[in-house]
């Protein structure tokens, strides 16, 4: 209900800003139905939460159900028919990289609320393609940092996939000490009994791993029953709002690093917390906070500068004049977060399971292929 | 049957009539789609011949669409870094023309179909669905966890590949080329159909016994027809990876080849025409459902489901049928 | 590696192939009784685990909740037996192969529409939540141990339902003559509708118990149902006692797999590139299994053509 009234409201918005005609059309291409939906509903509520009762801004969503080919050629009837000025949404960096590209050559703006992977922070970087949310290696690299000066041997555990080697390559590149074993499994693996056992018998102090959505879930609840003891962490993918309820007190103790935390203490963030739970009534996750700011940053852009004048919306966008949630934020050389990073620590209130800030993994962290990128 | 015909002239000439609305239209992305459902179309009228005619439910088809996407894929990017594709024995020189990708796609996926239909046909019935959904399955994790071309992200490729004479960057021109593809290879399946082999592959579809006492050797049509439809699914594989400018491990996914072959049954089994009207119409159905609602899924599996429970020999077989009965 | 560890990886494949059992054992029952090709097992086995974490949650009980989760599947097996399935037996595979992908997509968002698009939480009952010493000092997960005996028990119940039960002679007759049942005055379509829901209970009691330790969500029966299918296709369609083997060389070749072959290439490559090659030969190994079996076997271990 609450998201037709918002829709609703967005449309009446469209229609005045069509007679403005300086309002920007956005195109909102991100996953809706099937398993993965959780996150791109909470990108797109978070976006639309920011720019409610904005008139200068006109949104399309489309789902693109997690398929490449589907989100590619979403992405052209948002170029060809619809005539957006600004593309975003995308949840999943394999969709990213079908869609980004073709969309900034054409001269369109892409703002990304969610993924970002290395190909487009190196060389493939592109002017008008502004990432919103992390590199994908970010949260890992801060992890290495943080997870440096206690003692140990880490034991590494992804699915073996890019984004998998990518966050356990950032992780190494950061980390000082020693690596006890790497170990990739099969994407979408739901048992982990076999890890586990090799875990319980290598010489590792604690367990390093990255495994998103429905696999972290599987393997909290296993690792929690087995018996094993060695504190675990990871990036916030496995440990979000959305799936701790999920995982329960298994995830208990749980250390995690994310740029921002429901509790983080910066101006805005504890009443876009309390509004976002007004409206949907549900606790924002990290997703629903970059949705929100990538609402932010458009609606900032939107009202400094027209978007059919490429050069100014772009500098206006690259100022990124508007009050994240996240606390500080601004772009780096390559248009991807200088931001600081946080260790969250999974923890009870009450009856529900949360994160805390415990401290802060990186400042001012940025990503290491903007060397690459000619911008 | 006159009416079939009837039909199946209008169905074939909806198409490119889309294509030229939208062109006055100035709706380039009907075209898109346009061009999206011919090629689609191509993949199952490939599959059509191993399933409708040869009666092999193949659940693997994808595994030809994805090295047809995958042959696009890898010359165009070796082309587009000027760097040869050393494969030991000889090297091979990146190229973005298509006709020589579609060569390779073709070649590439026949030699697959020889291969995996060498194996394959020695089961059958549900063993044999199930044996080619095991390929399926191995080419799409192979290709998730092996790094060299991307992995699970896929590959862009930004420009789309050329074709002498042609702007192919023009949707209007590449909906022409792929229109004409499909065009040619209808012509030559419904030739293959009519011939002495399709007529044997008929025969040893409805009874292997009596093709056998005539002297014909089941298996050895049944491989004949799986490595031609695997080619012809090849080359819409590397027509769809340049209609998208990029190849994914999606395209090996067995969800690719449950939709080929709903495409079939969705326009009518054994009909020449029937995976071109099934593809349009899923395109369509695609394209105007998700719009409706979040969980249009549902409204999806609702017309499917009542198209197989009571609209049997599907959408053509629905009008034909009703046709026979006026004449 | 170490002779215990390898012990206890043997156990995690015996185990993880008792999971596929019980997911195998109701789809293989229905095809070789009915000849059906059900994708939909995997949406019961969804529904399943869905209504179990429903109950959980309201009522605290596990017991409860694996209750509920025989019963709702098993209701929602018959509803769907009677609105679709029997429509169906006389159709060719292909026929059903579309209908039921159709059902998967209707009964997914339809589990989306009804309990959101985030998982739910369903843990394991307190008692059985810590790891058990068994003898040779391997410390192994006592939940694990119980889904090892109720799969255990369902296998001995079902060779004995189809072994020593009326119900049992029935299925059996059906299999090889179903104008005989209809003849000897067995009501054919109340009997279809018992094994399809019969079946649908297997799958969504090996939702609840299979859901307690992974993720509760849409979309997690698909996965388990290729490697069901795989299982019965090894094993040979229609038999209980090949689902059974199928599944123990599946649950062994996935999991030895991921642990051995990256040891064994280790020693011809370097470490990183042995675990990357050696887990994407892993993902693939139950596949070249299974093409392997029916090239050998082309109607599978226990099959008959």
């Amino acid at each position: 209900m609450t998201f037709k009234q918002l829709l609703a409201a967005t449309c009446v918005a469209a229609l005045g800003a069509g007679a403005q005609a300086d309002g920007v059309k956005v195109g909102m291409i991100t996953t809706l139905s099937g398993g993965g939906a959780g996150l791109g509903i909470d990108v797109r509520d978070g976006f639309l939460l920011a720019v409610k009762g904005n008139d200068d801004i006109e949104l399309v969503i489309e789902d693109d159900q997690r398929k490449p080919d589907i989100a590619v050629q979403l992405a052209d009837k948002m170029i060809q028919s619809e005539k957006v000025d600004v593309m975003t949404g995308i949840i999943w960096s394999n969709l990213a990289m079908a869609v980004v590209p073709a969309a900034t050559a054409q001269g369109k703006f892409y703002l990304s609320p969610n993924a970002g992977p290395s190909a487009l922070a190196g060389k493939g970087c592109h002017q008008n393609y502004f990432n919103v949310s992390w590199q994908n290696d970010a949260f890992s690299e801060a992890a290495g940092t943080a997870l440096s000066g206690e003692a140990g041997k880490v034991f590494l555990m992804a699915p073996n996939y890019p984004a998998g080697q990518d966050i356990m390559a950032g992780f190494k590149r950061t980390f000082q000490g020693e690596i006890a074993a790497e170990v990739y499994t099969k994407l979408g693996q739901t048992d982990y009994a076999a890890e586990i056992a090799q875990m319980r018998a290598s010489d590792a102090d604690q367990i390093y791993f990255f495994l998103p959505g429905g696999m972290g879930i599987s393997f909290m609840k296993q690792y929690a029953g087995s018996g094993v003891d060695k504190p675990v962490s990871g990036p916030a993918f496995s440990f979000d709002q959305g799936i701790l309820g999920a995982i329960g007190d298994a995830a208990v103790g749980a250390k995690n690093t994310a740029h921002w935390s429901k509790d983080l203490d910066v101006p805005g963030n504890a009443d876009f917390v309390e509004a976002f739970q007004a409206e949907y009534g549900r606790l924002p996750s990290i997703y629903a906070a970059q949705g929100f700011d990538t609402g932010l940053l458009l609606a900032s852009a939107a009202a400094k500068a027209d978007v059919d004048d490429a050069d100014a919306f772009r500098a206006a966008l690259k100022e990124a004049d508007f009050q994240s949630v996240r606390g500080k934020f601004s772009f780096g050389a390559n248009n991807h977060p200088v931001q600081d990073i946080y260790m969250r620590e999974v923890i009870k209130e009450g009856d529900l399971v949360t994160n805390r800030i415990v401290g802060t993994a990186a400042t001012d962290h940025s990503d290491p292929y903007a060397a690459d990128c000619k911008l | 049957m006159q009416r079939e015909a009837v039909l199946n002239t209008l169905v074939f000439l909806a198409l490119p009539a889309v294509a030229v609305i939208a062109l006055v239209l100035d709706e380039p992305f009907a075209i898109t789609l346009a061009t999206r459902a011919a090629i689609l179309a191509l993949a199952a009228v490939g599959l059509n011949l191993a399933l409708g005619l040869g009666g092999l439910v193949s659940l693997g088809h994808a595994v030809f669409f994805g090295l047809g996407g995958y042959a696009m894929g890898i010359l165009a990017s070796h082309a587009q870094s000027y760097a040869p594709l050393d494969l030991g024995l000889f090297v091979i020189e990146g190229t973005k023309s298509m006709p020589v990708i579609w060569l390779t796609a073709v070649f590439v996926s026949a030699l697959a179909a020889l291969l995996i239909g060498l194996l394959a046909l020695r089961t059958a019935g549900v063993y044999f669905i199930m044996i080619t959904l095991a390929f399926g399955q191995m080419f799409y994790y192979f290709n998730i966890s092996w790094p060299a071309y991307g992995g699970e992200d896929g590959l862009s490729i930004y420009v789309r590949n050329s074709f002498p004479g042609l702007n192919t960057l023009d949707p209007i021109q590449f909906f022409g080329l792929v229109f004409a593809v499909l065009a040619v290879v209808l012509l030559i399946m419904g030739r293959i159909e009519r011939s002495p082999f399709g007529l044997a592959l008929g025969t040893a579809r409805q009874n292997a016994a009596r093709a056998e006492t005539v002297g014909l050797s089941p298996f050895h049509l049944r491989l004949v027809a799986f490595v031609i439809s695997g080619a012809v699914t090849g080359l819409a594989g590397a027509l769809f990876a340049d209609l998208n400018r990029f190849v994914s491990p999606t395209m090996f996914s067995w969800q690719m080849s449950g939709e080929f072959i709903v495409f079939i049954v969705l326009g009518g089994i054994g009909r020449l025409f029937g995976p071109v009207v099934g593809a349009c119409l899923f395109v369509l159905l695609e394209h105007l459902l998700s719009g409706v609602s979040e969980f249009w899924l549902i409204y999806l599996g609702a017309i499917l489901l009542f198209v197989v429970l009571f609209a049997r020999g599907g959408v053509i077989g629905a009008l034909a049928g009703r046709g026979a009965h006026h004449g | 590696m170490t002779t215990l560890l390898l012990i206890e990886q043997v156990l995690n494949g015996l185990q993880s192939g008792i999971m596929l059992f019980l997911m195998a054992a109701g789809l293989t029952l229905i095809f070789g009784v009915m000849g059906l090709i059900n994708l939909a097992h995997g949406s019961l086995y969804m529904i399943g685990a869905f209504a179990a974490a429903a109950v959980a949650g309201a009522t605290g009980s596990f017991v409860l909740a694996l209750g509920a989760s025989l019963i709702a599947a098993a209701a929602a097996g018959a509803i769907i037996e009677i609105g679709v399935i029997r429509r169906l037996y006389e159709r060719d595979h292909l026929d059903q192969v579309l209908a039921t992908f159709a059902l998967i997509l209707i009964l997914s968002e339809g589990t989306r529409w009804a309990f959101g698009s985030f998982p739910l939480y369903l843990d394991v009952p307190a008692a059985l939540a810590g790891p058990v010493t068994l003898p040779g000092g391997i410390q192994y997960p006592a939940y694990r141990l119980l889904i090892i005996g109720v799969g255990l028990v369902i296998a001995v119940g079902l060779f004995l339902l189809i072994a020593r039960t009326r119900i049992g002679i029935q299925i059996r007759a059906g299999e090889s003559d179903r104008e005989m049942i209809a003849a000897l005055g067995v009501d054919i379509s109340k009997l279809y509708t018992l094994i399809f829901a019969l079946g649908a209970a297997l799958a969504g009691l090996a939702g609840a118990l299979v859901g307690a330790i992974q993720s509760v969500q849409v979309g997690m029966g698909e996965p388990v149902l290729i490697l069901a299918f795989v299982v019965i296709v090894i094993g040979g369609i229609g038999s209980i006692k090949g689902a059974l083997v199928g599944a123990l060389l599946v649950g062994l070749t996935d999991t030895l797999g991921g642990v051995l072959l990256p040891l064994a290439l280790s020693g011809v490559m370097d470490a990183s590139a042995a675990t990357s090659v050696g887990s994407a030969l892993a993902s693939m190994s139950i596949y070249i299994l299974m093409a392997l079996v029916l090239i050998f076997r082309p109607t599978g271990l226990y099959g008959t053509a």
